[in-house]
């Protein structure tokens, strides 16, 4: 089996979209919902959140950043080449109904799979208010797309480049504190980001949802690696998740398993870039 | 004939010839095959051994009634294509059956042999009747006319693949859903390389390709399609999913990082190639492991962990090692290469320190009471004898129960508690029209052989319904 890159761009200094051929899962693709690739037969599988897919045409659209040994591979990736397994929809897809006014908050490339959801909860009639951040203005992805997705669209720079010169949640917070009767917030992004929002939202009468990226390998349930500590029980991001009631969640613990590997990942990284520099790769 | 066969029984070896290995202390550092296989001379000293009985009782313990004396009788003729071509009338995967069933309470627990001496060696000519024909170059099979039935098996595991083979030798087209990149199950991911190495279970799917089956890998049923969707576009359809979803002990700092499940350890070493630094996908590689539990699933996980560099590797079992559900052979291979076993002791909580990673395992001893309902003695803990053993690297070996990821969306199939499929034990149909299932998701975790067993009955049986329609 093999999967064909239809598109690919760089949107952001390290950030790229990537457009594949997989008809079964755009078929089958719902909001909220993730795949897991392979590039090559020594690879390893990652799970990147599904960014967009389309029905008609049977693609699926993943956003990722180049952080490990296997993204920056995958950066280096052209339209036209393969990828050796893409597999999904994994995941249990959001729970999109009307319910009101609905804010979504992504940071970095956490606004990848905000994208699907600002649309679903759209169409299913609610009121979207989408604030969307990066530490720069240039870092910053799917502006136009999540202003065409939602009912109004904030933006925070860390820097001050562009927007609000903060945090994502400090745009929250204010929306929640004037008033605004808003039904859900979903916080998509860094762990710590969806942490520091949970707390902030915590106080105010409204459902929390935060979208986890623990480390899996299969995605359905087999390995369990995953795990999550949810109103005290263990759960399994890859299907009972990836989407959790945010206050139950056990964010140190989830933090602290996504640094499992940290160490390995690194030397993986400085050999790729040592091979890269001689020209392995 | 007994008269005969007791006369027969006073002249032949007590002694099976033994197995060729390589030395445990060689081993234990390598993923290499541990039985490295009969040669011819071995397989014929070891196949005049066989009494011929004319009411063999060795086929009655073999879960697909392969004819066992008719062929080690050929072996003994020196006819090794007769004899795999006899073993695979029966047994699609004769290479996997040889190395990995638990022939000492199957068939070899019924040889006649066995009341004197040792039963004769059946597993081990299996083996290499099927090693044979590999190096010769396996035939092409004949491909039957189409029925124009249309199946689709879902899961590739050892139930999936025997009734994928058994249907499409009967003339059906039959489409294999497998929901990881390789197809396999259990044979791909579980079992390490050194009892069943890969490149055997590849040829043994490049097999039954050749008999016209094709397979779909990264395609979940419950995610693309739901079962009654499949429902609607083949004739019927068998369920071969396994029980592909890993028990946790539930006790405190399980998730604590270095804590794996066996599936997640042992699919990280086997399927991702974990153990070869070629691979990307790493495992934590644990000074001090250990292992819970004491089937042949603790035991892979022990000596994977042993060959990964580990220090000290133990195994913790709850009861004693007469209660354990591993193959003999694990066992003793597993002692040899120096693996500890701490029996009649149980877990109580896993130790981490302010990094979150695993330092140690608090166990408990245990005593063995009343038998339970399974007829092994329940073990008791015993007050106040808490005591830590050192542990970076805990892998949790107490058990699976199947996915449920494959009812997602579909009506009318029973399942009773346990998330087993409720399904008629001799031909595999279940409560769903045309659904049959199969092998661990039906029984919850037992043996390759009985899966094939089961695939092989319902392939039987699917065929009989087929003709119906």
């Amino acid at each position: 089996m093999a999967y064909k890159i239809l598109e690919k761009e760089e949107i952001a200094p390290s950030v790229h979209r990537m457009v594949i051929d997989a008809p079964d899962v755009a078929k089958a693709a719902k909001a909220g919902q993730f795949i897991i690739l392979r590039i090559n037969e020594k690879g390893e599988r990652i799970p990147l959140t599904i960014a967009d897919f389309e029905t008609e045409n049977g693609t699926v659209t993943v956003i990722f950043q180049e952080m490990g040994k296997t993204t920056k591979q995958l950066a280096k990736l052209s339209a036209g080449e393969f990828l050796e397994d893409f597999v999904g929809p994994l995941g249990t897809p959001s729970d999109i109904e009307k319910l009101g006014t609905v804010i979504l908050v992504g940071g970095g490339v956490g606004v990848a799979p905000a994208y699907p959801q600002a649309k679903a909860y759209s169409k299913a009639g609610n009121k979207v208010i989408s604030i969307i951040g990066a530490r720069n203005k240039d870092l910053l992805i799917l502006e136009d797309e999540m202003k065409n997705a939602s009912s109004e669209l904030y933006i925070a720079t860390d820097d001050g480049s562009k927007g609000h010169h903060g945090f994502v949640t400090d745009i929250m917070k204010q929306i929640l504190d004037s008033g605004e009767k808003v039904a859900r917030v979903v916080i998509i992004g860094p762990p710590i980001m969806m942490k520091v929002g949970t707390g902030v939202a915590s106080p105010y009468d409204v459902e929390i949802l935060v979208s986890l990226n623990s480390i899996m390998v299969d995605g359905t349930g087999m390995c369990g690696g995953c795990r999550v500590t949810v109103d005290g029980k263990t759960r399994f991001t890859c299907v009972d998740g990836p989407e959790f009631n945010a206050r139950k969640v056990d964010f140190v613990e989830l933090m602290n398993r996504l640094a499992m590997y940290r160490g390995e990942e690194t030397k993986a990284v400085e050999k790729y870039d040592e091979e890269c520099r001689c020209g392995l790769h | 004939m007994q008269e005969l066969n007791g006369e027969k029984t006073s002249k032949v070896k007590k002694e099976r010839t033994p197995m060729p290995e390589q030395p445990a202390e060689e081993r234990r550092k390598n993923f290499n095959e541990v039985a490295l296989g009969y040669t011819k001379e071995d397989a014929l000293a070891e196949a005049s051994r066989c009494l011929s009985c004319k009411e063999p009782k060795c086929v009655e313990g073999c879960p697909v009634n392969v004819d066992i004396p008719g062929f080690i009788k050929l072996v003994c003729e020196e006819n090794f294509s007769g004899a795999i071509e006899k073993i695979k009338g029966t047994n699609t995967l004769p290479a996997i059956c040889g190395r990995v069933c638990p022939q000492e309470t199957q068939c070899e627990a019924l040889c006649v042999l066995g009341k004197k001496g040792q039963p004769v060696a059946i597993g081990r000519l299996e083996r290499f009747c099927a090693d044979y024909e590999r190096q010769q170059g396996v035939k092409v099979p004949e491909i039957p006319e189409p029925t124009g039935k249309k199946v689709a098996v879902v899961g590739s595991g050892p139930a999936g693949l025997t009734a994928a083979a058994d249907l499409a030798k009967l003339g059906h087209k039959v489409t294999v859903f497998e929901s990881l990149h390789k197809a396999g199950g259990v044979l791909s991911y579980g079992i390490p390389e050194f009892r069943l190495p890969k490149e055997i279970v590849r040829q043994e799917v490049e097999y039954i390709e050749q008999l016209g089956v094709e397979f779909k890998p990264n395609y979940i049923i419950g995610r693309i399609k739901t079962l009654d969707e499949l429902c609607d576009e083949f004739d019927a359809i068998f369920l071969g999913t396994g029980a592909g979803l890993p028990s946790f002990m539930g006790i405190p700092g399980e998730n604590f990082n270095g804590v794996y499940s066996a599936n997640e350890f042992l699919t990280r070493v086997n399927l991702m190639k974990a153990y070869d630094s070629e691979y990307d996908t790493r495992v934590r590689l644990g000074k001090h492991v250990v292992v819970v539990g004491g089937g042949n699933v603790a035991m892979d996980a022990a000596r994977s962990a042993l060959r990964l560099g580990a220090e000290e590797v133990s195994i913790v079992y709850r009861r004693g090692e007469d209660e354990m559900p591993a193959r003999r052979e694990e066992i003793e291979h597993a002692k040899e290469e120096g693996i500890t076993f701490r029996l009649l002791t149980n877990p109580v909580r896993i130790l981490g320190d302010e990094k979150f990673n695993a330092t140690a395992v608090e166990c408990i001893k245990m005593e063995l009471g009343e038998p339970d309902k399974s007829g092994r003695r329940s073990p008791v803990p015993v007050e106040g004898s808490e005591f830590t053993i050192p542990a970076d690297v805990v892998v949790i070996a107490i058990g699976t129960s199947p996915n449920p990821i494959i009812f997602k969306g579909s009506e009318g199939l029973d399942q009773n508690k346990r998330g087993t499929v409720v399904a008629d034990e001799e031909t595999g149909a279940t409560s769903k029209c045309g659904v049959f299932a199969g092998g661990d998701v039906v029984t919850g975790a037992a043996t390759v052989i009985s899966a094939m067993g089961a695939g092989k009955k319902a392939a039987k049986a699917i065929d009989e319904y087929l003709k119906e329609q």
